[in-house]
């Protein structure tokens, strides 16, 4: 009863032993979907500049039942000591794509389950447009299901996800659902963080309904060996608001991918982001934001600072339905380029089907600024330092539309342990 | 030789569009400690070049001469080694840097130079009450120390910024590039109290104006006159009244 049994090529074979094996309509016919269309390649338009070849040639295997509780705690530890506040939020801690209930420190005030118990896969995940979200609707095993409830201040609630990757490669694709219901508020901040080799294929479903707010901060500090494509859906209600920013750090190649669809009027959407990469990662923050309603507000404002070999990558369009009228929608990617093997690929979209609406998108590239580094210089301060101020300066602009203040100074505190003193040039 | 501040021979170019310009045509000057001198000259005569020269900004290159301070070869020198050793460039247009903090970066380049001098860097409390001080006695807003560097501020609130940095990071040798550029007659007055304070037997300072206003506040000691990349002319206080009452058409007749 397979619809599968016929060949898999290109990266997709790296996972045909488990899809083929699978039971289930939804999953089966996400995996068909996946042998229609296979894993994109960059002839694809929305992975022009991504490439999944980092995927390498060796199949990946579903992570093992056991993992090794030292490596957990080390990796919790890590995280958790990035900021005095964190160990006292409650969290929900994944390993492997899995819930992990003894690093896990359970929020009161909100309904929790877990994908494992009962799978929904949700609405709004498009498994037939999207092969990474049919990859997860595959293979998904476990996931977050959290709901706050009408009315509810819920607090913060951590979700960390840790991968620990073995001598063989291995992939987890959790399925995380979110619902704030209606006038609720949350503040979610995700964690992502690991060692060795793993590929980490999340899918979030988020539903913000009317007069609700989630404040939503992802620091994704991933293994240096690891691949990380995530994609995100958020369903945002009337008079609701979907505020998120990602800091982009960890991991080989990485890709944070948004679809905010504003579905009823005075909806607000932020997509903002920060990433500082190195040596030869690739971060890719791409997003696609629909203006289904008028009256609605979007905002997305990405800088990268790339040094080394680094590559980022800025996709971002802003769809604005004929109905949506006095759409207010701004776009801004800003690259700072500390080396000539630095690259940012940016490609900003606007297209717009309404006839009032005011809407801007822009981008800019370029290195530290001779003039600002010789003030810094002429005023005592050592060259290294002077570029780290500037690059941290840089940075802080996009870390500054934080608006939760506990998410803000992690994030200040993330960048500072991983970056202090690295203002030489390359 | 003196001791403090010797120029001589200083010639430095600029490339421009791949055309190298050239800028200052052999500059001497000798500043003794304890000092004011004034350089005075037309639009595009030098004189902030001078200064960008002195401070090791990179964009110029040095072709001939040399400059020493305190008997050190100033020219060998990176920036920040300049200003440890006691160097201070007021900027004719302060540098804005958005997303730095005032109080931070001040505090960076105090900490900075003390511990290039062998000084116990200042912790936060010991260095905002110092800052605080300092910034009241050039009537600056105290918002002004959180705000982001030069950021916003207004030409007056810019250079008055500029004064506060000098009085922080206490140097032995100030250049005030037209500082006095911009500025009402209050704040002329202020940023003049500011550097009068910092007078001393050891503190020289080399003032580049076009306006006799300041002057008056800070009874300068020589006044050189620059024109196509030299000192053309040198005197007393009076030969400034006499630039401003007359102009420098007839100066640059003269050596012409």
């Amino acid at each position: 009863m397979n619809a599968l049994s016929k060949d898999m090529s290109g990266p997709l074979a790296l996972f045909a032993n488990r899809l083929n094996t699978l039971t289930g309509a939804e999953r089966q016919s996400a995996a068909g979907a996946l042998a229609r269309t296979g894993l994109p390649d960059r002839k694809v338009e929305a992975w022009r500049y991504t490439a999944l070849r980092a995927l390498g040639k060796q199949d990946y295997a579903a992570p093992p039942e056991q993992v090794d509780a030292s490596t957990v705690r080390a990796l919790l530890d890590g995280v958790l000591q990035a900021h005095p506040a964190m160990a006292a939020l409650p969290r929900v801690v994944f390993v492997n794509g899995r819930h992990a209930p003894a690093f896990s420190a359970l929020p009161d005030d909100v309904d929790l389950s877990f994908f494992a118990q009962d799978p929904a896969f949700g609405l709004q995940a498009a498994p037939d447009r999207d092969p990474l979200v049919a990859l997860n609707t595959a293979l998904a095993e476990d996931g977050l299901v959290l709901r706050v409830p009408a009315g509810a201040d819920a607090g913060h609630v951590m979700l960390i996800s840790l991968g620990v990757g073995g001598a063989e490669p291995l992939s987890f694709h959790p399925r995380h659902t979110v619902v704030v219901e209606k006038d609720a508020h949350l503040r979610l901040i995700c964690v992502q963080a690991g060692q060795g080799v793993y590929f980490h294929n999340p899918v979030t479903d988020i539903r913000v309904e009317d007069g609700a707010t989630l404040e939503h901060v992802t620091l994704q500090t991933e293994g240096d060996q690891a691949i990380s494509l995530g994609t995100l859906y958020a369903h945002v209600g009337h008079q609701s608001v979907y505020d998120s920013f990602v800091l982009g750090l960890g991991g080989q190649l990485v890709r944070h991918e948004v679809h905010a669809h504003l579905a009823a009027p005075r909806g607000v959407v932020h997509v903002n982001g920060a990433q500082r990469l190195a040596g030869q990662q690739v971060g890719d923050i791409t997003s696609v934001i629909t203006h289904a309603a008028s009256d609605c507000t979007s905002r997305q404002t990405v800088r990268n600072v790339l040094d080394g070999h680094a590559r980022g990558v800025f996709q971002g369009k802003v769809l604005v339905e004929r109905i949506a009228q006095k759409t207010d929608g701004y776009q801004m990617n800003q690259a700072l380029l500390l080396s000539p093997d630095a690259e940012i690929d940016a490609k900003p979209e606007l297209e717009i089907y309404a006839d009032d609406v005011r809407c801007s998108h822009g981008a800019t590239v370029g290195a530290l600024d001779d003039d600002q580094l010789f003030y810094l210089r002429s005023r005592g301060i050592p060259e290294h330092e002077a570029r780290q101020i500037l690059i941290d300066a840089f940075l802080d602009e996009a870390v500054a539309l934080v608006v939760d203040a506990t998410a803000q100074t992690l994030c200040r505190s993330v960048l500072a342990a991983r970056f202090a003193g690295r203002g030489e040039p390359s | 030789m003196s001791q403090f501040l010797e120029i001589s021979g200083l010639c430095a170019q600029i490339d421009a569009d791949g055309q190298e310009k050239q800028i200052l045509r052999g500059v001497d000057l000798s500043i003794p400690p304890g000092e004011v001198h004034v350089i005075m000259g037309p639009n595009g005569s030098g004189k902030s070049t001078l200064s960008y020269v002195l401070a090791g900004r990179e964009d110029y290159e040095v072709t001939a001469g040399t400059a020493t301070f305190h008997g050190q070869d100033l020219l060998a020198m990176e920036p920040e080694e300049r200003a440890a050793a006691g160097l201070f460039l007021a900027f004719q247009s302060p540098i804005e840097l958005p997303g730095v903090n005032n109080a931070n970066f001040l505090r960076t380049a105090v900490n900075a130079v003390r511990r290039a001098r062998g000084l116990e860097e200042l912790d936060a409390v010991a260095f905002l009450k110092m800052a605080r001080e300092a910034a009241k006695a050039l009537s600056m807003a105290p918002d002004m120390l959180k705000r982001n560097v030069n950021v916003g501020f207004s030409g007056g609130e810019k250079k008055r910024n500029e004064v506060l940095q000098m009085t922080l990071l206490q140097p032995t040798f100030a250049i005030l590039d037209e500082t006095d550029s911009g500025l009402d007659v209050d704040a002329l007055r202020i940023v003049a109290e500011g550097v009068n304070r910092l007078r001393a037997p050891t503190f020289s300072a080399l003032v580049i104006t076009h306006h006799q206003k300041l002057l008056d506040y800070l009874v300068p000691d020589r006044i050189h006159v620059m024109a196509r990349g030299r000192i053309i002319l040198s005197g007393g206080p009076e030969l400034a009244r006499q630039i401003d009452q007359e102009g420098y058409t007839k100066f640059l007749a003269e050596v012409a």
